[in-house]
C-alpha cells in the first residue's frame, strides 16, 4: 500500500477476491496518467495485470485494468475512458511491459482501438481480418448482444444469433487476408507447419515452425480456430443456471475451474455469501480437478517420451480420480456440481469416507509411479533442460498459474487472493526454478501431493451434516457496477469479470483463461530446441485452445 | 531356401508377440498374436489414395521396398542347407539391397512434398548412414573369425567351443539387436506408437500411403525385423547345437539303434528349425519387454548413441584380430 501514497487519484484498491464495485467509484485517469500508473505498478515483478479490456458504455469505451500483486492480497482496478467513434490510436503499453502485448491485441480486434508502436499486432482469435478491421467485428457483436437483449434467453433466438456470427465468419473468409506470419529468411532455413488439425483427438490449433535443420528459431502459435463467442452468451443468457453450464464449457477440462470463477463473481454481485461448507466442497472440488488433471498429464508426459510403464499406471489412477467425482455428483468432469448459492449434490459424511480410502490409494500408487519415473535416467534425460524458460521470461510475459511457478514465479491465486475455504487455509504455494519440461512435471507431482493433503484437511475439518442450501438461480445483480473474480484453476489464475447497466443486466462480461498468456512461454520455451521436442513441450503445459478462443 | 521360408513363418507370429508382450507389460490383456496379419490383410483389400503432388517414385516405393526385402531373404543362410542365392560376399549385397529399399523410400517420402516427411527422411537416411558401418564391421568380424566369405559358411564355420566365443558371440548378438532396432525404427531411435509428427522416423515417410500400398510397407517391415531375427538365430543356431546335450543325446541315441543315418540328418534339421522359431519368438519378446520399460531418446542423441555401435563392433574386430593372432604374431 505504500507504493501507492503517491497517487493524485486514489487509486480504487481492495484485498477481496472476488470483489464488486459500482461503476462511478472505478478511478477514470486521463491516458496518459494511466500509462504511467501502469508503468510504476508494473515495474514491481511480483505485480502482474489481471485483466485489461475495453467496455462499451453508450458513446464511450471505458478500459478497466486490474493489476494484482503476489505478495499481499491487493487487486488494483484503473479505468481511462475514450470516445468509441472514431476509434481512439493510443500510446501502446506493451511497449513499457510485453504482458500487455495480447490485451492490446484483443482490444484492438474488438474495437479496432489502434495501439501505437504495438510491435505485433496481430489476430488474436480472428485470422481472417488484419487487426485494423477489427471494427468490423466488433459491430457484430454489438449486433449479436442487441438480438440477445430483445428476446432473452430464447432458445431458438440464440440459434439464430450463433448462425448470425458464423454468418459474418463467412464473410470474413471471402475477404481473407493472410495471416502475417512472421518469417526468417536465410540459406538452410525451412519452415514447419503444424495444424490446425492435429493427430490425437485434440483441439484445433496452427503451429508455424521457421527451423535451421531441427533446430526451432521461432514458434508462432495462431489460435482462434474454436472461437464461438462465449462472453457474449454470457450476455445473453439470463437465468443462472444458463450461466452456469455455460461457465463449465468454457473449457472442458477446467469444468471447476471456470464455474467456480464465474459463480463466486455472481455471488459477489448478487450478494449471496456461500455457507462455510459450500465453500469447502467447491475447493474439494477444485482440488480433485486439480489432481485429475495433473495426474492425467503425468500420463501424456510418460506417452510423448513413449514411456509405457508410466503411462499406463497413472492412466488408470486418473480414472480413480475422476470416477470419485463422478460418484459424488454423476459427472467425471465435475459438471453440475459448482451452482451460485448453493449445490444439488452436498458431500455427505459417506462420499467423504469413500473420498478419504480413495485418495489414500491414489496418494500411494501416485508416489510409487512417480518415484519410478523421476528416477528413471532414460525419462530424466528427456525431461531434463529441455523447454527451459527463465524467470525472467515469464514474468515479462506475464505467465500464471503453472507455467509461473515451474519458473520460479511465486504466482498462486490461492495464496495471493484467497478465495472461498482459501481464505481460512495459509496454502503455501509450491515452486521450483528449473523452469524446463522436468519442473513442470515434478510441479505437477507435488501438486497433486498438496493437494491431496489438502482435500483430507478439508474433509476432516468441515461438518457435513450441516443444512445444505439448494442453488439460487434467480438472482439479482446490482446496477452499474463492475465486478472481478480471480479463481486457481489447475492450469493457473481464472479471471472472470462483469459490467451491469442501469436495469442490473450484464452488459459486458470477461473471461480470461490462464492460457491467455501462456501460450507464450510454449513459444518461448521451444525456441532453440530441437523441433521434435515441441510435441514434449506443448504437452509440459498442456495449454487450452477453447479457453483462448473463447 | 529353408531359412527363408523359416522367416515368413516367423513373420507370422513376429509382431502379435511384440504386441502382445508390450500389452501384458501395461497391464492388459491385448490382441491376439495374428491381429496385426488381419489388419494388414484388410489393407491390402483397400485401395490407395494418392496426394496429387506425388509422382510415379511415390507408388513405386512400396513394391521395390518390399521386393528388396524379399530379395535379401533369399539371402538368408540356414545350416546344412544352402541359401538361394548365397555366394561369396553376399552380405555386403545383402546390406545394400535393405539399402536400395530404403532409399526408393526416403526418396518416396521426399516426393509428397510435406515438411513432415522430408524431416523423417532426414533423419532415416542419417540412421542408415551410421548403422552401415557397424553392421560391415559386425560381419568383417565374423568373417575373420569363421575364414569365410559367404553368409552361408560364416555362420557354418564359425566355432563356438573356442575361449573367446562368449565375449564375441555378447558383441555380435548387441549389435545385432540394435541395427534391428534401428533399421526397422523401433525403441530407442523411434517410437512406433506415437501420433506425434514432429518426433517420428519411420511412422511420419508412411504418413502419406494407404491402401495396398500401406500394407506393402507393414509387410515388408514385418518380414525386415524376422530377417534380422533370422541372423541372430544363424548365429545361435551353431552354438547351440554343439554345446546341447540333448543333440548329443540324439546323435548316441541314433547311433545306439542303428537308426539311418537320414534320421539323424532330420533330427538335427528339426532343432535347428526349432532353435530359429525359439530365437525369433524371444527376440520379438524382448523388443516387447525392451520397449516397455524405458523412455526414447532424446532425438539429437541418435546418432551419437549409433556411432557408439560402430565403436562396439570395431572393438569386437580388434579382439578378434588379437586373439587369432593375425595383428600381434
Amino acid at each position: 500500500m505504500t507504493l501507492f501514497h503517491h497517487f493524485t487519484i486514489s487509486p480504487f484498491m481492495v484485498t477481496s477476491n472476488p470483489f464488486v464495485v459500482p461503476l462511478a467509484d472505478v478511478p477514470v485517469l486521463a491516458y496518459p496518467e494511466f500509462v504511467n500508473k501502469i508503468k510504476e505498478l508494473t515495474a514491481d515483478e511480483r505485480c502482474h495485470c489481471v485483466t485489461y479490456h475495453a467496455v462499451p458504455l453508450g458513446a464511450v469505451l471505458k478500459f478497466f485494468c486490474c493489476i494484482a500483486s503476489d505478495h499481499n492480497h491487493g487487486l488494483i482496478l484503473l479505468s481511462h475512458e475514450q470516445q468509441a467513434t472514431p476509434p481512439p490510436s493510443l500510446e501502446s503499453l506493451t511497449l513499457h511491459h510485453p504482458s500487455f502485448h495480447m490485451y492490446e491485441r484483443e482490444i484492438s480486434e474488438q474495437w479496432g482501438v489502434q495501439f501505437e508502436g504495438h510491435p505485433w499486432m496481430k489476430p488474436v482469435r480472428s485470422h481472417f481480418m488484419d487487426a485494423g478491421c477489427g471494427m468490423q467485428d466488433a459491430g457484430c457483436g454489438m449486433q449479436d448482444a442487441g438480438c440477445g437483449m430483445q428476446d432473452a434467453g430464447c432458445g431458438m433466438q440464440d440459434a439464430g444469433c450463433g448462425m448470425q456470427d458464423a454468418g459474418y465468419r463467412m464473410q470474413d473468409l471471402a475477404s481473407c487476408v493472410p495471416y502475417p506470419f512472421y518469417s526468417i529468411e536465410g540459406e538452410g532455413i525451412h519452415e514447419v507447419g503444424v495444424g490446425p488439425i492435429h493427430a490425437g483427438v485434440i483441439e484445433p490449433g496452427y503451429f508455424r515452425f521457421c527451423c535451421k535443420g531441427e533446430k526451432v528459431l521461432h514458434l508462432e502459435i495462431q489460435l482462434g480456430f474454436q472461437h464461438k463467442g462465449i462472453e457474449k452468451l454470457f450476455i445473453v443468457k439470463r437465468s443462472g443456471i444458463q450461466r452456469a453450464v455455460l461457465a463449465e464449457s468454457i473449457a472442458g477440462d477446467t469444468a471447476v475451474g471456470h464455474s467456480i470463477a464465474h459463480v463466486q463473481l455472481m455471488e459477489a454481485l448478487a450478494g449471496i455469501r456461500p455457507s462455510e461448507t459450500l465453500q469447502a466442497e467447491r475447493i474439494i472440488a477444485l482440488e480433485m480437478e486439480r489432481i485429475a488433471v495433473h495426474i492425467g498429464d503425468t500420463a501424456a508426459l510418460c506417452t510423448d517420451i513413449a514411456y509405457q510403464f508410466g503411462q499406463v499406471v497413472n492412466e488408470a489412477l486418473r480414472t480413480i480420480v475422476i470416477n470419485t467425482t463422478q460418484s459424488w455428483c454423476g459427472n467425471r468432469f465435475g459438471k453440475g456440481l459448482i451452482r451460485t448459492g448453493g449445490s444439488h449434490y452436498p458431500l455427505t459424511r459417506e462420499l467423504a469416507d469413500l473420498y478419504l480410502a480413495n485418495l489414500k490409494e491414489v496418494e500411494e500408487r501416485y508416489n510409487q509411479i512417480t518415484r519410478e519415473i523421476f528416477t528413471n535416467p532414460s525419462v530424466l534425460s528427456r525431461f531434463e533442460g529441455i523447454g527451459k524458460v527463465s524467470a525472467h521470461q515469464a514474468g515479462l510475459i506475464g505467465a500464471v498459474g503453472m507455467a509461473a511457478r515451474s519458473s520460479g514465479v511465486k504466482r498462486d491465486i490461492r495464496s495471493s487472493h484467497p478465495f472461498q475455504a482459501f481464505s481460512k487455509i495459509n496454502y503455501e504455494p509450491v515452486t521450483l526454478h528449473q523452469g524446463d519440461v522436468w519442473a513442470r512435471a515434478m510441479l505437477r507431482k507435488l501438486e497433486v501431493e498438496k493437494s491431496l493433503q489438502l482435500i483430507r484437511d478439508l474433509i476432516r475439518g468441515t461438518d457435513f451434516q450441516n443444512n445444505h442450501t439448494a442453488p439460487q438461480y434467480d438472482y439479482t445483480l446490482p446496477v452499474s457496477s463492475f465486478a472481478l473474480s480471480l479463481a486457481e484453476g489447475w492450469r493457473g489464475e481464472i479471471m472472470h469479470s462483469a459490467v451491469t447497466d442501469e436495469e442490473g443486466n450484464i452488459l459486458h462480461y470477461k473471461v480470461k483463461d490462464p492460457s491467455f498468456h501462456n501460450w507464450m512461454a510454449l513459444a518461448l520455451a521451444v525456441r532453440n530446441q530441437e523441433i521434435s521436442d515441441f510435441p514434449l513441450c506443448n504437452k509440459s503445459y498442456n495449454l487450452s485452445y477453447c479457453g483462448n478462443d473463447l | 531356401m529353408t531359412g527363408a521360408l523359416l522367416a515368413i513363418v516367423s513373420a507370422v507370429f513376429f509382431p502379435g508377440i511384440i504386441l502382445r508382450v508390450k500389452s501384458i507389460a501395461s497391464g492388459r490383456k491385448g490382441p491376439g498374436i495374428l491381429q496385426p496379419w488381419k489388419n494388414i490383410i484388410l489393407l491390402f483389400r483397400k485401395s490407395s489414395v494418392f496426394s496429387t503432388t506425388t509422382s510415379f517414385i511415390f507408388r513405386l516405393a512400396p513394391a521395390v521396398y518390399l521386393a528388396t526385402i524379399c530379395c535379401a531373404l533369399m539371402l538368408l543362410p540356414f545350416p546344412g542347407m544352402p541359401s538361394v542365392l548365397g555366394f561369396e560376399g553376399d552380405f555386403i549385397l545383402f546390406a545394400y539391397l535393405l539399402a536400395l529399399g530404403k532409399l526408393l523410400f526416403i526418396l518416396g517420402a521426399l516426393d509428397t512434398g510435406s515438411s513432415f516427411e522430408g524431416m523423417g527422411a532426414n533423419r532415416e537416411a542419417l540412421y542408415s548412414m551410421l548403422t552401415e558401418p557397424a553392421f560391415f564391421i559386425l560381419l568383417g568380424t565374423l568373417s575373420l573369425l569363421s575364414g569365410q566369405f559367404s553368409m552361408q559358411s560364416i555362420f557354418h564355420n564359425l566355432q563356438f567351443a573356442g575361449e573367446f566365443s562368449l565375449i564375441t558371440g555378447g558383441i555380435a548378438i548387441y549389435l545385432l539387436v540394435q541395427i534391428a532396432m534401428i533399421e526397422n525404427s523401433r525403441m530407442p531411435v523411434d517410437d512406433p506408437r506415437t501420433h506425434l509428427e514432429l518426433t517420428m522416423v519411420h511412422e511420419v515417410m508412411i504418413l502419406d500411403y494407404s491402401g495396398l500400398d500401406l500394407a506393402l510397407i507393414q509387410t515388408a517391415t514385418n518380414l525386415k525385423f524376422v530377417l534380422y531375427g533370422g541372423l541372430i538365430a544363424n548365429f545361435l543356431m551353431p552354438a547351440v547345437a554343439d554345446w546341447s546335450t540333448l543333440a548329443s543325446t540324439w546323435h548316441v541315441a541314433c547311433d545306439t539303434w542303428h537308426v539311418a543315418r537320414d534320421t539323424w540328418h532330420l533330427l538335427d534339421a528339426t532343432l535347428n528349425v526349432s532353435i530359429f522359431l525359439v530365437v525369433e519368438a524371444v527376440f520379438a519378446a524382448a523388443i516387447g519387454l525392451m520397449e516397455s520399460f524405458r523412455a526414447r531418446k532424446k532425438l539429437a542423441k541418435n546418432p551419437q548413441f549409433i556411432v557408439t555401435l560402430s565403436s562396439i563392433a570395431l572393438i569386437g574386430f580388434i579382439l578378434v584380430l588379437l586373439l587369432t593372432r593375425n595383428l600381434i604374431r
